[in-house]
């Protein structure tokens, strides 16, 4: 077991600046991987954990080159082969399994007529063996009906199911070790724990060796056996899994698995103070200085070197970790947050909401509706009330982020009401809306790259929304601008700073400023988070309860992540297929009894901690469209009763929380079934 | 606070931005002669009235078809006049009339295609399929029509060229627009409420100003050899105004014997074909619209 297969030793990668100056993305990087272990390489974006990776399969992306250090496959080093050597090495040695294996593979050939390519390449075998084997790599990875599957095309597959099909033509080649690069980031909750459960059952199966890198610690806490914490180019931790988890002795460490939101912790993470630093900007001392509340002066001048603690089996790069010590029992805290829900008025109603992307026809067109028996989403009643946070939650496809944009006016409704500010009715069509409740409902966006104009300057983005609807101009507008980037803790220095001139937390607080900048009475957030780091995400996240609690907004929050939900909702409604579930107050939703759906969701939720393992009790198959009759989750659900399920949509059943559940069966008996 | 910074990246003023990418188009050695010789004939336009040796329609039948000399550096044509005087002079006519011609066609090309491309559906059908019409016209066809119709002025020629010129940089336009329609910046706009006028000014134009900038640039050197075809066919600037396509028309018969008549204007005109291209190469690398960009490997 103790046999090293791939060493790594004081591996420098950098580029060349425009100036020519040299600058490291990885410094001084040593590592080691064993037989059959799985490493998890966990760090945020631009840490280097990708560039780490790829060296280690001899791969170094363009632009970049090695500065020192070298990459040792059972001893010899990879970064010195020439591409015919490494030809021999990679799908046979060293295999990769890629993020989006939707476009890994080729979209105009049979899934069964790549693996054949795969097993052509790397084995010996004949026709008939290869056919053999390819049933038996599609049983492996557990994709339904192996022998039928062998002749789809990838569009015919799922996600998940693609990246089952990725995962059976690395281990085509019988690899050593297998790279995976966040391989399942973009996958839905219930299909990425179902894929994480695969690939930890082929580590054991197999003997393979691992490298599994992530931004998510959830996702690690559950195949590796190892973790190595990567920050600004440096290895800053690396040890056994649990060590990390449980008794990170690294402040960064430390800081990141506290700013993880958890399923079981109600409050908001504390976040982490700053942001990473760019590659080439750090001098001297410690990287982690500017963010550390460790720090002493010490730190300032002179970097720490990774020293290996023998009683706990860990490297760690930190003068002052023995203060870190037995500190665990602080990660299990978070910030209560304040409920300012006193005011019992509704401040928007949504009755029986339908939406259809269906074409209109011919007929249709003239009469001006819409005759679609099956909508994408339908009969959503919620009424939202003021100062509240209430969170949609479900899957892709589950129809959240189309009832946000109809709530925004930017999709029309096929039928129902939206009713807004004393139930005056609130046309589904933007033009129709006065710029009054334009005013009043405000969005925010997944990914602010995408959401502030590249071209201006966040003074420009931020004057947008005040001179719309204010008329301001001159110095009120500059001093307006002043105050809305003070409330987002950005300082005055930044209204002449360009988007790409900001990290991506300080992005998402320029769009949150613009969307306060219309004083707003509710603000749509359409998975703000979700685009960011994890220690900028619980920064985000506690910028946004705080704004509430000072200006009393309500919120409409969409997201997919179960954990971010509960730490900022109030209330959450839960939908599949476009129609809602269960919805209660937060704290009671993710207590049992809940709806089969709500229990398959917060069973998939990957925490932070080794201890946790997911609960598999769906399938994780994908529907395309919502079923005609009956309930919307008959397909997949785990406690399906028989054909009423079927033909009857459920009723809705109020628990003695106060959370509405919509199920065929009784409340207590769903109690006594999830205990 | 997050305060991290790439510092090399200040906010700078729209004259420096400019500079910057002049700069950065001369330090390619193809942008560098490209810019030197549209620089040289834009001099050269502008300041040839005050250096020409001669007087360019004077004619006289002393000097007919003389050969190059030191007094006649490029020699003198059929009616003797002096080659050297009609070729620095031949420009001006070319230059100013396309250069204006290609701000109309950026003009009325560029905003009917961001239009198009924002407001989408029926409006967006029928003018594309109007300019897709146009297209198959054949524009020297069209041009001799309206030449013949409205006369061969500057003041015909300018915004019939601009016209025809222009449908090109409709479709560059709306692709363009449609590449940043589906952003968020632009949803977003929509959700507050925002004017289509303003969404165009504030938010769509900052981000395809470039792509239309590049491809206007282009239609200058396509606008300057369709306009010396024109002159050529004898439907452009009318004699005895010295232009380079009538030049070369006028002498082609004699070139088997006086072939510096001839030579002299197809250089002239095709240097600055040639310069304008690559000029305009290097502003589309410089702004970051590369044409050739290889494939990520």
């Amino acid at each position: 077991m103790n046999e090293i297969i791939e060493s790594v030793k004081n591996l420098s990668i950098g580029f060349n600046s425009q100036k020519g100056k040299q600058i490291s993305i990885l410094r001084n990087v040593s590592t080691n991987i064993k037989k059959g272990e799985t490493v998890g390489i966990v760090g945020e974006s631009g840490s280097g954990k990708s560039t780490l990776a790829l060296a280690m399969m001899g791969y170094i992306k363009q632009g970049l080159f090695p500065l020192k250090g070298e990459c040792l496959f059972k001893s010899e080093d990879l970064l010195k082969m020439s591409s015919r050597e490494l030809e021999k090495i990679r799908g046979r040695k060293i295999a990769m399994i890629p993020q989006n294996a939707g476009q890994a593979l080729t979209p105009n050939l049979k899934i069964g007529y790549q693996i054949d390519e795969a097993l052509k390449l790397h084995t010996d075998l004949n026709k008939t063996e290869r056919d053999k084997k390819i049933s038996e790599l599609l049983n492996k990875v557990r994709l339904p009906s192996p022998e039928t599957m062998a002749f789809r095309y990838p569009h015919e597959l799922s996600g998940g199911q693609q990246q089952r099909v990725a995962v059976a033509m690395a281990l085509a080649g019988k690899p050593d070790l297998l790279l995976l690069d966040e391989p399942t980031t973009g996958l839905d909750v219930t299909t990425q724990a179902h894929v994480l459960e695969l690939l930890r059952f082929i580590a054991k199966d197999t003997g393979t060796s691992m490298i599994y890198v992530s931004h998510d610690l959830g996702a690690i806490a559950q195949v590796s056996d190892r973790i190595v914490v990567m920050y600004a180019g440096e290895i800053v931790l690396e040890g056994p899994a649990r060590k990390i988890l449980k008794e990170p002795i690294h402040p960064y460490t430390y800081g990141l698995l506290k700013s993880i939101p958890k399923l079981s912790l109600a409050g908001l993470p504390t976040s982490m103070p700053g942001s990473q630093p760019q590659p080439g900007s750090i001098n001297e001392g410690c990287s982690f200085y500017d963010r550390c509340n460790l720090a002493n002066d010490n730190c300032k001048k002179n970097s720490p070197d990774l020293e290996h603690i023998k009683e706990l089996d860990t490297n760690v790069r930190c003068f002052n970790y023995k203060e870190l010590i037995n500190q665990n029992n602080n990660l299990q805290t978070s910030i209560t947050k304040k409920s300012n829900n006193t005011e019992v008025n509704e401040v928007l109603k949504l009755k029986d909401v339908s939406i259809s992307y269906a074409k209109q026809k011919f007929f249709d067109q003239l009469l001006n509706k819409i005759s679609d028996q099956n909508p994408t989403v339908k009969d959503i009643n919620i009424d939202i009330k003021k100062g509240e946070t209430i969170a949609l939650v479900g899957e892709s496809g589950s129809g959240k982020s189309t009832i946000l944009k109809s709530i925004a006016g930017l999709l029309k409704t096929k039928d129902g009401q939206i009713k807004f500010d004393n139930d005056r009715i609130l046309s589904s069509d933007l033009k129709m809306r006065n710029p009054n409740d334009l005013r009043a409902i405000q969005l925010i966006f997944q990914n602010p790259d995408e959401s502030l104009n590249p071209n201006h300057t966040v003074e420009q983005i931020l004057s947008q929304p005040l001179k719309l609807y204010f008329n301001l101009s001159g110095e009120k507008l500059k001093k307006n601008i002043i105050d809305l980037l003070k409330k987002v803790r950005l300082g005055e220095f930044y209204m002449s700073r360009y988007p790409r001139q900001l990290s991506g937390g300080e992005k998402q607080r320029v769009a949150v400023a613009r969307a306060f900048a219309a004083k707003p009475d509710i603000i749509l957030c359409d998975e703000v988070t979700s685009a960011l780091d994890v220690s900028v995400q619980a920064a985000v996240l506690n910028l946004l309860q705080q704004l509430k609690e000072d200006l009393g907004t309500t919120y409409v929050f969409v997201s997919h992540d179960l954990a971010v939900v509960r730490a900022i909702s109030d209330r959450v409604a839960v939908l599949y297929q476009g129609r809602l579930c269960e919805i209660g107050p937060s704290q009671n939703v993710y207590k049992f009894p809940s709806h089969p759906y709500t229990e398959v969701l917060l069973g998939a939720v990957l925490e932070p901690d080794p201890d946790i393992k997911p609960k598999l009790v769906a399938e994780d198959i994908v529907e395309e469209k919502p079923p005609e009759k009956g309930c919307s989750f008959q397909g997949r659900c785990p406690r399906k009763i028989g054909d009423i399920c079927n033909s009857e949509v459920p009723p809705w059943q109020i628990g003695e929380n106060g959370n509405a559940i919509r199920c065929h069966i009784n409340i207590e008996e769903l109690a006594s079934l999830q205990k | 606070m997050e305060s991290n910074l790439i510092t090399e990246d200040k906010q700078k003023n729209k004259l420096e931005k400019a500079f910057e990418i002049l700069k950065t188009m001369a330090s390619k050695p193809s942008g560098l002669i490209g810019l030197t010789i549209v620089l040289f004939h834009v001099v050269l336009a502008l300041i040839s009235p005050y250096i020409a040796p001669y007087d360019y329609k004077a004619i006289s039948p002393n000097t007919m078809l003389l050969a190059p000399s030191a007094e006649h550096w490029f020699g003198t044509d059929s009616l003797g006049r002096d080659v050297f005087t009609r070729t620095i002079l031949g420009g001006r006519t070319a230059l100013t009339v396309t250069f204006f011609g290609s701000l109309i066609a950026l003009l009325w090309g560029g905003l009917l295609g961001i239009f198009c491309g924002l407001v989408g559906g029926k409006i967006d059908d029928v003018v594309m399929r109007v300019v897709d019409a146009f297209l198959s016209i054949p524009w020297i066809l069209a041009m001799l029509l309206i030449v013949s119709l409205l006369g061969t002025s500057t003041e015909v020629l300018i915004p019939a060229l601009g016209f025809f010129y222009g449908k090109g940089i409709v479709r560059v336009a709306r692709a363009a627009t449609h590449d940043v329609i589906a952003k968020d910046f632009i949803v977003s706009a929509r959700a507050r409420g925002h004017s289509n006028m303003s969404i165009i000014w504030n938010e769509i134009i900052p981000n395809v100003r470039d792509a239309i900038l590049v491809e206007g640039a282009m239609r200058w050197s396509w606008m300057l050899l369709g306009f010396s075809s024109l002159s050529f066919l004898g439907f452009g600037v009318s004699p005895p105004t010295p232009d380079w396509g009538l030049m070369i028309s006028n002498a082609r018969g004699l070139m088997s014997f006086a072939y510096w008549s001839v030579i002299a204007p197809i250089v002239g005109l095709s240097s600055l074909i040639i310069g304008i291209n690559l000029t305009a190469d290097a502003f589309a690398k410089a702004l970051g619209i590369d044409r050739s960009t290889k494939a990520p490997v």
